[in-house]
C-alpha cells in the first residue's frame, strides 16, 4: 500500500517548520535511511530521512514552504505497481507514523504556539506612535545581547554551544561571527566549573553573560550564583560587587521528563542579593535583558523554551530598555485580577479571553520581575477588584503565588471577597506520557476554573 | 636540612630576609592574638588559624607585582596580612565590628580588599579555585600579564569543580597559580585516609598543566618556585601548579581538639621545621643580623597586633540600619 511521509517533529518543541528543500523528484528511488529532505525548525536546519524503501509517488509540499504543520504528510511513497491515490487519507493518520522518523506520536507541545503576534492592550513601557516590528521572543534575546555587546567591550557571552554550534537554541546565532572566540566563548560541559569563573570574572571588572542550556543543568552551579555572587557584596561590607547575567531557559519545555522540566523562579526569588527576571514578551525579553546585563548585580534571567518561538511587537528603538521591579498590566478589567509571569502569562490571557465571553472582566498583571517585585501594581489591582488568582508553572509548594497570598492578605485583606487561589504545576516530578505530562502542567482551563470560584460564579 | 640547603643560597640579602620574618611573624604573633581573643568570647563563630604555614604567603607575595591577584578560602587572615592589608581591618572584623574589612558583617572566613586585589575570604570548600579562574580570566580577556594566586587546601583537592578548573584554565590559557596548601589535614582526615593519588600536583598533568610540589615550610624554595610560577603565567603559557608542603600547629578550627594525630608530630615539625625560627637561625648564624635587630622587630610586631586588638575591641558594633545595606549594588 501507498505511505505517506510526514512532516517530523524534529525538536521537542516544534510543531511547525519550512519544507526547506526536497532532495528527491517524483518518480526516484528511495533507500531506508537516505536523505529526502531538509527541513528548517525555529533551531536548526535539519536532515530528513527515508525510513522505508519505495519510489516517490508525489511531492505534496512544494520546497519553501513554511508553517507546515508538524505530521501533515508532505509526500507519498509508492511500491512498484502502485498509484499515489492508494494513499490514505491524510486525516487518518493519527498514530505513529511509520515511514520517517523521528516523528512524534501526537503533537504534544502544550497549547498553541504558532508564531502569531500578540500585541499588549496597553504598555506604559513607550510612546504612543513609537515605530514597532515584529519578532520572535529568540530574536529579541539575541538582539539584547548584541547591542549590548556592541555597547561595552566588557561584554561577553559564554556558555555550552553559544559559539560554533550557534547555541543549542539559537539565542547566540551570529554572535560568534560578530564578535570572535574571545567574546562568544565555547565551554566545555562543566557548569559549576564556567558559573564559578564568570563570577570571578565579573569582580574581575568584566561583565559576563553566562548561558546555561537550560536552569536544569545550573542546580549543578548553584552554589555559585548563591553563595559566590549573591552573598559576596554583603560580606564584603559592600565592595565587591558581581555584574554578571545567569540566563537560559526555565521550566518545562516538552516530553523531556523530569528532569528537565522545572521552573526554578521560587527558588533563586528566595535569596537576597539575586535579582530575578522572567520574561513573557518579546519586548520583555529584550528590554529587560538589556537591563539585566547593565545591572551591577548578578541577575537570574529565566527564558522559556516555549516562548522562544513565539512574535510579538517590539519598539524599534535604538537603545529599548524596560527597568526591573515594575510590572505590566496587560489586560484591564474590574472583576478579578490575575497575576503571573513568563509562560504563565500565556495561560492567564487565554483565560482572560475565555472570561470575557462569559461576562467576567479581568485585569492580567505580568510581574516580569520577581525580584524586585513589584507588589504596589498587585496590591492596587487587588483593592479594584477584590478577587485574585496567581498563575505559574512552578511546584505547588512555597510558590510565588504562595508568597503574593500572604502579601495581600497582610496588605490587603479588608478589600478581598474571596480567598486568593494559586494555580501552579502539580505536586509531582513531570511526567514523560503525553496525557500525564499535559495534567501536570497548568492551563487556561484551570485558570478559568479558579476565576469563577474567586468570582462565586 | 631545610637550614642548610637555605643558607647555602649567597644570594639572598638582608633586607630580604628581614621582610620575610618580619612578615611571618606578624601572621604568627596575629593568629596567636586571634586565638586570644577567641578565648575571651571576642571572637565568634569560626576561625581558622594560619600558624605553622606562614612561609606559604609570604614566599608566594615575594614574587607578585601591582595587579596581581589573590583568592583563597575561609583559613584567610595570613593572606590579608601578607599581601598588605591593614591589621586593624582584619582583627576588627573578627570581631564582628564597624572597622572591620566587611564592617563585621562577614566574619573570619570573609574579608575582602579591592584596593590589595585580595578578593576573599570564602567558606565553601573549593568554590574558590573556578573564582580564581575568572579572575585571572578577566586579566586574559583584558591582555594585561597580571596572575591571580588561587589557593586551596589538600582538602578542596578533592573536590570537583578543582578540576573542571584545571581543564578550562588550560585550555585557555588563563593566567592563574594554583597553590595546594598541603598541611595534611583536610580537618582531621588525612591525605591519605583521602586519596590513593597523594601527589597532589601531579593531578595537573591529565590536563597538562606543569608543577611541582616545594617545601612550603622554607620561604626560600618557596619564593624560588613561586618566581618560576609567575613567569611562566606571565608569559602567557598557561597555568601553573604549586603544591606547598606545610603543616598547621593549631587545630583545623578553634573547636577542634586535633586527636587525629598526635602531639609528638606536631612538637617534631614545630621543632625542627619552623619557618620563622629558619629564617631568624639564616640571620643570626651569618652574622646578618644582630639579636637586638630581631628583638626590635619582635617588639615592633607585637606593637602593631596589641594595636590591633585594641582597636577590634573598642571599634564600636555596625549599626542596627547596617542588616540592610550592601544587598544591592
Amino acid at each position: 500500500m501507498a505511505t505517506e511521509i510526514l512532516m517530523p517533529a524534529l525538536s521537542p518543541t516544534m510543531e511547525e517548520g519550512t519544507l526547506a528543500k526536497w532532495l528527491v523528484k517524483e518518480g526516484a528511488v528511495v533507500k531506508s535511511g537516505q536523505i529526502i529532505a531538509e527541513i528548517e525548525t525555529d533551531k536548526a536546519t535539519m536532515e530528513f530521512e527515508a525510513v522505508d524503501e519505495g519510489t516517490v509517488g508525489k511531492l505534496l509540499v512544494a520546497e519553501g514552504t513554511a508553517g507546515v504543520k508538524v505530521n501533515t504528510p508532505i509526500a507519498v511513497l509508492v511500491e512498484e505497481g502502485e498509484s499515489v491515490s492508494d494513499a490514505p487519507k491524510a486525516a487518518a493518520v493519527a498514530a505513529p507514523a511509520p515511514v520517517a522518523a523521528p516523528v512524534a506520536a501526537v503533537a504534544a507541545t502544550p497549547a498553541a504556539a504558532a508564531p502569531v503576534a500578540v500585541v499588549s492592550k496597553a504598555s506604559a513601557d513607550w510612546a504612543a506612535g513609537t515605530p514597532m516590528k515584529t519578532m520572535t521572543v529568540r530574536e529579541a534575546l539575541r538582539e539584547a545581547m548584541a547591542e549590548e555587546m556592541r555597547g561595552n567591550a566588557n561584554v561577553f557571552l559564554m556558555g555550552e554551544e553559544v559559539g560554533e554550534y550557534q547555541g543549542a537554541y539559537k539565542i547566540s546565532q551570529g554572535l560568534l561571527d560578530e564578535f570572535g572566540p574571545k567574546r562568544v566563548i565555547d565551554t566545555p560541559i562543566t557548569e559549576i566549573g564556567f558559573a564559578g569563573i564568570g563570577v570571578g570574572a565579573a569582580w574581575g571588572g568584566l561583565n559576563p553573560i553566562v548561558e546555561f542550556m537550560t536552569f536544569n543543568f545550573a542546580m549543578q552551579a548553584i552554589d555559585h550564583i548563591i553563595n559566590s555572587a549573591a552573598k559576596t557584596l554583603y560580606m564584603s561590607g559592600g565592595q565587591m560587587n558581581c555584574p554578571i547575567v545567569f540566563r537560559g531557559p526555565n521550566g518545562a519545555a516538552a516530553r523531556v521528563a523530569a528532569q528537565h522540566s522545572q521552573d526554578y523562579t521560587a527558588w533563586y526569588a528566595a535569596i537576597p542579593g539575586l535579582k530575578v527576571v522572567m520574561p513573557y514578551s518579546a519586548s520583555d525579553a529584550k528590554g529587560l535583558l538589556k537591563s539585566a546585563i547593565r545591572d551591577p548585580n548578578p541577575v537570574v534571567f529565566l527564558e522559556n523554551e516555549i516562548l522562544y518561538g513565539q512574535s510579538f511587537e517590539v519598539p524599534d528603538l535604538p537603545d529599548f530598555t524596560i527597568p526591573f521591579g515594575k510590572a505590566r498590566i496587560w489586560r484591564e478589567g474590574t472583576d478579578v485580577t490575575i497575576v503571573s509571569f513568563g509562560i504563565g502569562m500565556k495561560h492567564a490571557l487565554e483565560a482572560a479571553d475565555q472570561l470575557a465571553k462569559d461576562g467576567i472582566s479581568a485585569e492580567v498583571i505580568d510581574l516580569r520581575t520577581i525580584r524586585p517585585l513589584d507588589y504596589d501594581t498587585v496590591l492596587a489591582s487587588v483593592m479594584k477588584t477584590n478577587r485574585c488568582v496567581t498563575v505559574e508553572e512552578g511546584f505547588p509548594v512555597g510558590s510565588i503565588g504562595n508568597h503574593l497570598s500572604a502579601v495581600i492578605m497582610e496588605r490587603a485583606f479588608d478589600y478581598l471577597d474571596a480567598p486568593v487561589i494559586n494555580c501552579t504545576g502539580k505536586d509531582v516530578p513531570m511526567p514523560y506520557a503525553a496525557n500525564l505530562e499535559k495534567f501536570a502542567l497548568i492551563t487556561a482551563a484551570e485558570v478559568v476554573a479558579a476565576v469563577k470560584s474567586v468570582c462565586y460564579r | 636540612m631545610a637550614t642548610k640547603k637555605a643558607a647555602e643560597k649567597s644570594n639572598v640579602s638582608k633586607d630580604e630576609l628581614l621582610k620575610y620574618y618580619r612578615d611571618m611573624l606578624l601572621i604568627r604573633r596575629f593568629e596567636e592574638k586571634a586565638g586570644q581573643l577567641y578565648g575571651m568570647g571576642l571572637i565568634g563563630g569560626f576561625c581558622h588559624l594560619y600558624i605553622g604555614q606562614e612561609a606559604v604567603v609570604v614566599g608566594l607575595e615575594a614574587a607578585t607585582k601591582a595587579g596581581d591577584k589573590r583568592i583563597t578560602s575561609y583559613r584567610d587572615h595570613g593572606h590579608m596580612l601578607a599581601c598588605g592589608m591593614d591589621a586593624r581591618g582584619v582583627m576588627a572584623e573578627l570581631t564582628g565590628r564597624e572597622g572591620g574589612y566587611s564592617k563585621g558583617k562577614g566574619g573570619s572566613m570573609h574579608m575582602f580588599s579591592k584596593e590589595k586585589h585580595f578578593y576573599g575570604g570564602h567558606g565553601i570548600v573549593a568554590a574558590q579555585v573556578p573564582l580564581g579562574a575568572g579572575l585571572a580570566f578577566s586579566d586574559w580577556y583584558k591582555g594585561n600579564d597580571n596572575v591571580t594566586f588561587a589557593y586551596f587546601g589538600d582538602g578542596a583537592a578533592n573536590q570537583g569543580q578543582v578540576y573542571e578548573t584545571y581543564n578550562m584554565a588550560e585550555l585557555w590559557g588563563l593566567p592563574v597559580i594554583f597553590v595546594i596548601e598541603n598541611n595534611q589535614y583536610a580537618m582531621g582526615t588525612s591525605v591519605k585516609r583521602s586519596t590513593k593519588s597523594t601527589t597532589l600536583f601531579g593531578r595537573g598533568t591529565a590536563y597538562g598543566i606543569p608543577g611541582e610540589q616545594v617545601d612550603g615550610m622554607d620561604v626560600l624554595a618557596v619564593k624560588e618556585a613561586a618566581e618560576k610560577a609567575v613567569a611562566h603565567c606571565r608569559a602567557g603559557k598557561g597555568p601553573y601548579i604549586l603544591e606547598m608542603m606545610t603543616y598547621r600547629y593549631r587545630g583545623h578550627s578553634m573547636s577542634d581538639p586535633a586527636k587525629y594525630r598526635t602531639r609528638e608530630e606536631v612538637e617534631k615539625i614545630k621543632s625542627e621545621k619552623d619557618c620563622i625560627e629558619h629564617v631568624r637561625d639564616l640571620l643570626t648564624q651569618s652574622g646578618l643580623a644582630s639579636e637586638e635587630e630581631l628583638k626590635a622587630i619582635d617588639k615592633d610586631i607585637k606593637e602593631i597586633v596589641n594595636d590591633s586588638a585594641e582597636f577590634a575591641k573598642t571599634s564600636p558594633e555596625p549599626d542596627l540600619t547596617e542588616l540592610w545595606t550592601d544587598i544591592y549594588a
